[in-house]
């Protein structure tokens, strides 16, 4: 029994600080980047959330640049970039991801200018991959105390304001009916998305962020029928993703002595793997939400 | 910064420029900044997979941007396009994320790819480049009719006998080439600004189709020129203006746009009194 | 289910031939041995509520949607994709109003939509693009953005589109829907004129049979899958729609407006029992 255990946790792995931080601030991100990806996914808008995430990466590099925490810049960046997705009109349904597109290129051309200035006035080599991919085994106890602040929040938000903000993802006009301010649901599911794409982009990497937002969402999605079991089922899977990825990962350092392989990669593929396992099974039924909303359907 | 290397660049960035200008009419035509996002984003992985097995980028460009088109075209079976693209970019970004770790690959080299770089195209690949360039420029002339049919109303098309579904595929097939046509100038983040911004302004101001695709290019072009040239000059990165420029190449458009309807609807409004 | 299918029509061949199909779809049988045929120039309404089957009908007759039995013919050719003989004007076509595209331009299309290769000037078929937009009174706004139009508007461009290649047979799936009074009764006017003019059969589907009165020839009534074709006073009768419906069904004639009251599925009325307003039915053929 041991032997067995020894094999799949190689040694150390629980005794290790960075793993101990990479457990709660990993698995916090992914519980909240659940949380916040089953509202995504019913309002449509994986684009916006996407582009968020590589949007605050320019808030990272930033970071770097003047000696900022890390966390505060990915946060920081996320929260101008919702604000400016808002302005542009992200919630209509047409055209909405040309508006995300505008906004997104010029948060990602900022993201290139602080990325290079990064590596000519610092001495950060490596700031790119840092960023793009994440540090998951790298997170300053600073940065821990800040991602642990920002899981929390968000967690009271959707929890205190789960109902309102789930009937406003629907339909907006259901919700305001019943007297749901849908102005202000709005902009608590900016912030929450802001929070859950800063606390992924440290761990996995702004690019990848998307994958703990998308993934769990997607398959708890297809497989639960109501949308409270669906947000607990998507947790689950992006914890267990998570916490095994890292796990794997600790434990790839010993297959290719010296050098591990990325824990972003395992996170994902383990995310994909519920995703197709998940497919199959529920191939026959007729899908849960609209197809594509508003518009007429390339090749529905 | 007209002579030597920057001659091959010039040439490439119009050929990235006209081939953008053309394809990204009709991505914002069929709403699709995600997929235009998704397949370049997804092929850069393909550099580092080409750069372990020896061989040219572009092979591994086209081989990763063509595992996206069949992610986001063919995986569809009733779940929604948004989410199957996000999908299809993180499969492809994870498989990057190991082979980027297994590469050789230095931090600047992987930059270049994200972000562009101004001096990215070498004199052999110029050639590759430029008939690339003709052949996506060629390819969207020949299905012109048919892809712009089905881009206004799948069902007038199918009306018509053309299929909708083959549209998609043959439209995402078109965006992937241009994508890793543009890609080692533009960069992998930025090359979908140039498919987005010029195009969302062309539309805006040319009431007809071909107008609409003529304009698209004439401002893509300058817009690409003037990033050539601002990253010459600042040595700052090429996807920097690109994104801000597009950016504000639509905004420009949109505001041009909006100024003639009022100035239509004041003549509008004299007329009656 | 047919009733008297009228006056014997002199012996031209059919635009369209539908032979006792049937259509099942995801375990329910959608359609149930319709069988019907139209003369070239006919105005036909296909009347249904929501649910009875008026689109799978559509799309079956134009080879979207294989009928599990029987045949459908169109005027001459039979069996899967139509390229030519049929237009289709679909149901609700989302139009951008950002798209860069004329009135005048989508009609083009419906000429020369689906064929490859560079699309090169031809004064022929601008020439029938002309024609086409006065033949819909669509001259007015023929360079507006198609996105801009309003609804009325935006469904005679449509037509236009459908039938700029003299199709024989003409299909619209409630093409009404969504107008308001006078546009549904343009669009009436300017089909009904089309098909006089040039002998093309239009089958238009509706909920509401009202604005087609003046000018349908015959009507077309499903119900639950099951079709009563003949003409409106043959078909649109308490008794006719009674045996169709399979419950009571009262018709009520008020102004030269026809209801079709469908009782709640409990009521048990003899069938003799009718509403206080109605007036005797009219009882000489059309």
């Amino acid at each position: 029994m041991t032997s067995v255990l020894s094999v799949l946790f190689a040694a150390g792995f629980l005794a290790s600080g960075p793993v101990q931080t990479a457990l709660l601030v990993g698995g916090g991100a992914a519980v909240v980047s659940a949380a916040v990806g089953v509202f995504t996914v019913i309002r449509g808008q994986s684009f916006a959330g996407h582009a968020l995430a590589d949007i605050s990466s320019a808030g990272g590099a930033l970071s770097f640049l003047i000696g900022l925490n890390p966390m505060l810049g990915f946060l920081g960046m996320a929260a101008i970039g919702a604000g400016g997705m808002e302005l542009v009109g992200v919630r209509r349904m047409r055209g909405r991801d040309l508006a995300t597109g505008v906004v997104f290129g010029v948060g990602l051309a900022l993201a290139a200018l602080f990325l290079y200035l990064d590596t000519t006035s610092t001495s950060t080599t490596g700031a790119t991959v840092t960023v793009m991919f994440g540090s998951m085994f790298a997170i300053a106890p600073a940065t821990a105390l800040y991602a642990a602040a920002a899981g929390l929040v968000a967690l009271v938000v959707v929890a205190t304001f789960y109902r309102p903000l789930l009937l406003s993802s629907v339909n907006e006009e259901l919700a305001a009916v019943q007297g749901v301010r849908v102005g202000l649901m709005g902009l608590l599911y900016s912030l929450v998305l802001a929070l859950a794409v800063s606390l992924s982009a440290i761990t996995v990497g702004a690019v990848l962020s998307t994958a703990l937002l998308i993934g769990p969402a997607a398959t708890a999605l297809r497989v639960a029928k109501r949308p409270g079991p669906a947000t607990l089922l998507a947790a689950g899977i992006g914890l267990a993703a998570t916490w095994l990825g890292i796990l794997l990962a600790y434990d790839s350092y010993t297959w290719t002595p010296g050098h591990g392989w990325p824990v972003s990669f395992f996170i994902v593929a383990l995310v994909m793997a519920a995703y197709l396992l998940a497919r199959p099974a529920t191939a026959g039924r007729a899908a849960a939400l609209p197809l594509d909303p508003g518009r007429a359907g390339t090749g529905a | 910064m007209f002579s030597g290397f920057m001659v091959h660049t010039w040439i490439a960035v119009s050929v990235v420029a006209v081939v953008a200008g053309a394809v990204g009419l009709f991505v914002v035509i069929r709403d699709s900044a995600f997929a235009a996002h998704t397949l370049p984003l997804g092929a850069f992985p393909g550099a580092a997979a080409a750069n372990l097995l020896g061989i040219n980028p572009f092979f591994g460009l086209l081989a990763f941007a063509g595992l996206g088109v069949f992610g986001i075209g063919r995986l569809r079976q009733g779940t929604r396009r948004d989410v199957i693209t996000a999908l299809t970019l993180v499969t492809l970004l994870g498989l990057g994320a190991l082979l980027l770790s297994l590469t050789t690959q230095y931090s600047s080299e992987i930059y270049a790819l994200l972000f562009g770089q101004v001096l990215g195209v070498s004199s052999g690949d110029l050639g590759l480049v430029a008939a690339l360039g003709a052949v996506v420029v060629a390819l969207t002339a020949w299905l012109y009719r048919p892809l712009l049919l089905s881009s206004v109303s799948p069902e007038l098309a199918e009306a018509q006998g053309v299929s909708s579904q083959r549209m998609e595929i043959l439209f995402l097939s078109l965006v992937a080439l241009a994508t890793v046509l543009t890609l080692p100038v533009v960069g992998a983040l930025l090359v979908f600004s140039l498919m987005v911004g010029p195009p969302a302004a062309a539309r805006l101001l040319a009431v007809r189709p071909s107008y609409a695709v003529l304009l698209s290019v004439c401002i893509a072009l300058p817009t690409a020129w003037a990033a050539v040239a601002l990253s010459y000059v600042t040595s700052w990165p090429v996807g920097f203006f690109i994104g801000t420029l597009s950016a504000a190449a639509y905004g420009l458009g949109s505001a041009w746009a909006a100024w003639r309807r009022r100035q239509s609807q004041r003549a509008a409004a004299t007329e009656l009194i | 289910m047919t009733v008297r299918q009228g006056p014997p029509q002199a012996a031209v061949a059919p635009a369209l031939t539908v032979a006792a199909v049937s259509v099942r779809l995801g375990g329910r049988e959608i359609l149930r041995n319709v069988d019907f045929a139209l003369g070239p120039g006919e105005f036909t309404g296909l009347i249904g509520s929501n649910g009875a089957g008026k689109t799978t009908l559509l799309r079956t007759i134009l080879g979207f949607q294989s009928p599990t039995r029987g045949t459908v013919q169109v005027a001459g050719g039979s069996g899967a994709r139509r390229r030519g003989p049929v237009g289709y004007v679909p149901q609700k076509i989302h139009l951008d109003p950002d798209l860069p595209m004329r009135a005048r331009d989508l009609v083009a299309l419906g000429l020369d939509g689906n064929r490859l290769g560079l699309p090169l000037p031809s004064p022929a078929n601008r020439r029938l693009v002309e024609e086409m937009l006065t033949a819909v009174d669509a001259q007015a706004f023929a360079d507006e953005r198609v996105g801009h139009l309003s609804g009325g508007e935006q469904q005679r461009v449509l037509i236009a589109h459908a039938l700029i290649r003299r199709p024989s047979l003409l299909l619209l799936d409630e093409p009404l829907a969504n107008l308001d009074v006078r546009s549904a009764s343009e669009v009436v006017g300017v089909l009904a004129r089309l098909a006089r003019e040039h002998r093309i059969a239009v089958l238009l589907s509706a909920h509401d049979m009202n604005p087609l009165l003046e000018v349908m020839d015959r009507v077309i009534y499903l119900a639950d899958g099951r079709a009563a074709v003949g003409s409106v006073d043959e078909v649109v009768r308490g008794d006719v729609l009674s045996e169709l419906y399979g419950h009571h069904v009262d018709v009520i004639r008020v102004h030269g407006r026809i209801l079709v009251v469908v009782a709640p599925a409990d009521h048990t009325g003899d069938p003799s029992e009718h509403a206080a307003l109605v007036p005797p039915e009219p009882r000489s053929p059309r």
